[in-house]
């Protein structure tokens, strides 16, 4: 168990340095990611969810195809509905293209990106890096902020 | 000749006018309505479940009956949308102050399985205190949805969970048990604040 737990620890270290290169890889550069923000989460069982505005500052469309972060084994990009009943559902939101000048939002009650299978808890006042992965092979990593269970925005 | 073919024309638009208002009251409020999910909740006084809060007292609709009442479904494990109306909730009542204190809110978990009592009164614990968690049996949760026309589903997810789907809207209720309307899921702060300050008055008016 001891040892499993390690392995898992060491995985999490390489995944990370892995994710805080990332950047450095070309094809992204017209990508801006802002206003970033998640909320802390109750020990690692549930999902957690982030939040953010991807803007396309350049001359062609971006398509988002991906997220990867050394917090979370599957993270996806996932979209909450509700219905004209008021029911709510959230689905997987597929490939997102962002036109050119044009930006997404990701925000609570509508996409996000929802972080399943947490490798360690969310704590209030932390940090951890999100890849954001593109058609063109491109990259974004952005540091994302962790506030409390109970925020409402990127100001808390 | 010209005035009775106005008077025609009239009579026929007001005919019209009329089938048009019919068949809209037929679809939307009349025996043509989508039942059951048009229907308002029921008072609180004609629902019937038996629940756990997070302090392990047991509840019912009964004891939601004296204050104005405030009552939302949803479960710990959705990190999204549940957050974000619990959040919301915590915004209104700390803008109602004092007058927070004098209302019910419960919030009522549609995923019993994994939303144990120990889990509820953790979770709620990070939000506002007056905001109560209430969990209990399957076919409990299962009436109490019935009585206030809430549906939920469980959807199995690609990880091998599950999510659950569920009305997100919130229930106001006046201090007799009465609904007063309900608040939109996400609905903004200065329609969901008056819309509260009803159901806390209706309590003064509604003593007749």
């Amino acid at each position: 168990m001891v040892k499993k737990l390690r392995y898992t620890n060491a995985l999490a270290v390489l995944l990370m340095v892995a994710g805080l290169s990332a950047p450095a890889l070309a094809g992204s550069e017209d990508v801006v990611v802002e206003n970033a923000w998640s909320r802390a989460s109750i020990g690692v069982n549930r999902p957690g969810a982030a939040y953010m505005t991807v803007r396309n500052t350049g001359e062609d469309a971006v398509t988002l195809t991906g997220l990867a972060t050394p917090l979370a084994m599957m993270p996806e990009i996932h979209e909450s509905k509700t219905n004209s009943d008021g029911v709510s559902s959230m689905v997987p939101a597929g490939e997102i293209t962002i036109e050119p000048g044009q930006s997404v939002a990701l925000e609570p009650g509508g996409l996000h990106a929802m972080l399943m299978k947490l490798q360690e808890p969310m704590t209030e006042g932390e940090t951890f890096p999100l890849t954001l992965t593109f058609s063109n092979g491109g990259e974004v990593t952005v540091e994302v902020p962790i506030l409390g269970i109970a925020a409402r925005g990127p100001e808390g | 000749m010209q005035r009775r073919q106005l008077v025609l024309y009239g009579a026929a638009g007001a005919g019209f006018l009329g089938l048009t208002l019919f068949v809209g009251w037929w679809r939307v409020d009349g025996p043509g309505a989508p039942e059951p999910k048009g229907q308002r909740p029921l008072p609180l006084s004609a629902m019937e479940f038996r629940l756990t809060d997070h302090e392990e007292n047991e509840v019912g609709p009964g004891n939601l009956i004296g204050r104005p009442t405030m009552v939302f479904f949803g479960f710990t494990y959705c990190p999204d949308v549940c957050p974000t109306t619990l959040s919301d909730i915590s915004g209104w009542l700390e803008e109602l102050g004092d007058e927070a204190s004098e209302m019910n809110v419960v919030f009522i978990t549609v995923d019993p399985e994994r939303d144990t009592v120990e889990a509820m009164a953790e979770y709620v614990g990070y939000f506002h205190p007056v905001i109560r968690g209430w969990t209990g049996p399957e076919d409990q949760i299962a009436r109490a949805a019935e009585g206030f026309r809430a549906s939920f589903e469980r959807v199995p997810t690609e990880g091998g969970g599950y999510t659950m789907n569920h009305t997100a809207s919130v229930f106001l209720f006046d201090a007799e048990g009465e609904l007063v309307t309900m608040i939109d899921y996400h609905e903004p702060r200065e329609f969901a604040v008056p819309k509260i300050r009803r159901a806390l008055t209706e309590d003064v008016e509604g003593a007749t």
